[in-house]
């Protein structure tokens, strides 16, 4: 078995995650191209809504990124509070603008789709206010990041934090069978068949895979520059200062 | 469907040009951002690693 504990170093993390982000990068593209193509060329026009319903190819995506991410976060909270691991604030750190970016995108094009479809930019439904709340939590912990200058003391901080805003992820996900809400009930779920046609089913998967291939290499480009930043004083990223300032590359360009 | 019928979007150019144009920036600004700090944190360690050598040669 490959130790893959080796990996939560910050210096054997840093070149592995140079080497993946490639990776990420092109499914990301590819899969964006196909789920564009499904949701605008081969999906049909609903017969209900007409084309103002391929919103929902990144709607869905992306408040499902938004809180997918949260998640992820509290995971690694998780692991800082409780086993502080070297690599898991710096995730937390990394991660965070990614997903913050997708709930506001999901908050977004849910009011440019509920005004032709509801009649109303914005309503105070439970599902809309808690994702509302979630963007919050997403600024919260990025503001308290940066305003703790005690790197530790900010760690510790932007975990709790985290933590215990989870709580508001149950609540959006069951918010729609809680609470009577306008925002219409989920049109895919664990439990049941797809409330959709097949095709427009495909067209969204795909565009959320593509979303998750986009989250994973930012936000190991995004680590690559705080690992950077937070282990500067060590040998490892002098040497590699030093031997960037002679290939003229830049410390953190290439794959390495 | 021609070209004009399908920016159109039945009526609906707005509201599904907003939000695909919101994402396609979103993605944009978001990389042009890890960008900059890519370039600004690579010239802050070299700088620094510069400065240390500096003082230790005099």
């Amino acid at each position: 078995m490959i130790n893959i504990f080796r990996f939560a170093s910050p210096a054997s993390f840093y070149p592995l995650a140079g080497k993946m982000i490639p990776w990420f990068a092109g499914a990301a593209v590819l899969l964006a191209a196909a789920g564009l193509y499904v949701a605008f060329i081969v999906a049909p026009t609903d017969f209900q809504q007409g084309e103002v319903y391929r919103v929902i190819f990144i709607h869905v995506p992306a408040a499902w990124m938004g809180m997918f991410i949260y998640l992820v976060m509290a995971g690694y909270g998780v692991l800082e509070l409780g086993f502080n691991t070297r690599l898991s604030a710096m995730m937390m750190q990394a991660l965070a603008p990614t997903g913050a970016m997708f709930t506001a995108i999901a908050l977004w094009t849910g009011a440019l789709w509920g005004k032709p479809t509801w009649g109303a930019w914005w309503v105070w439904d439970a599902r809309m206010t808690s994702t509302l709340i979630l963007l919050f939590l997403y600024m919260g912990y990025i503001a308290l990041d940066n305003a703790i200058e005690d790197r530790r003391r900010a760690d510790k901080a932007g975990a709790l934090l985290v933590l215990v805003g989870a709580v508001n992820i149950p609540i959006i996900y069951f918010s729609v069978k809680w609470w009577n809400t306008l925002h219409q009930g989920a049109s895919v779920s664990v439990t049941s068949a797809p409330k959709m046609a097949q095709i427009m089913l495909t067209g969204m998967l795909i565009m959320a895979l593509a979303c998750w291939m986009y989250s994973i290499a930012v936000s190991l480009a995004r680590v690559r520059g705080i690992i950077l930043e937070r282990e500067k004083n060590t040998a490892w990223v002098d040497e590699l200062i030093a031997a960037n300032a002679v290939n003229k590359e830049g410390v953190t360009g290439g794959s390495s | 469907m021609n070209i004009a019928e399908f920016f159109n979007m039945g009526g609906y150019a707005l509201y599904v040009w907003g939000s695909y144009g919101a994402l396609a920036l979103a993605i944009a600004v978001e990389l042009y951002t890890l960008r900059l700090q890519r370039r600004a944190t690579q010239a802050r360690l070299l700088e620094s690693k510069l400065m240390d050598e500096y003082e230790t040669k005099t």
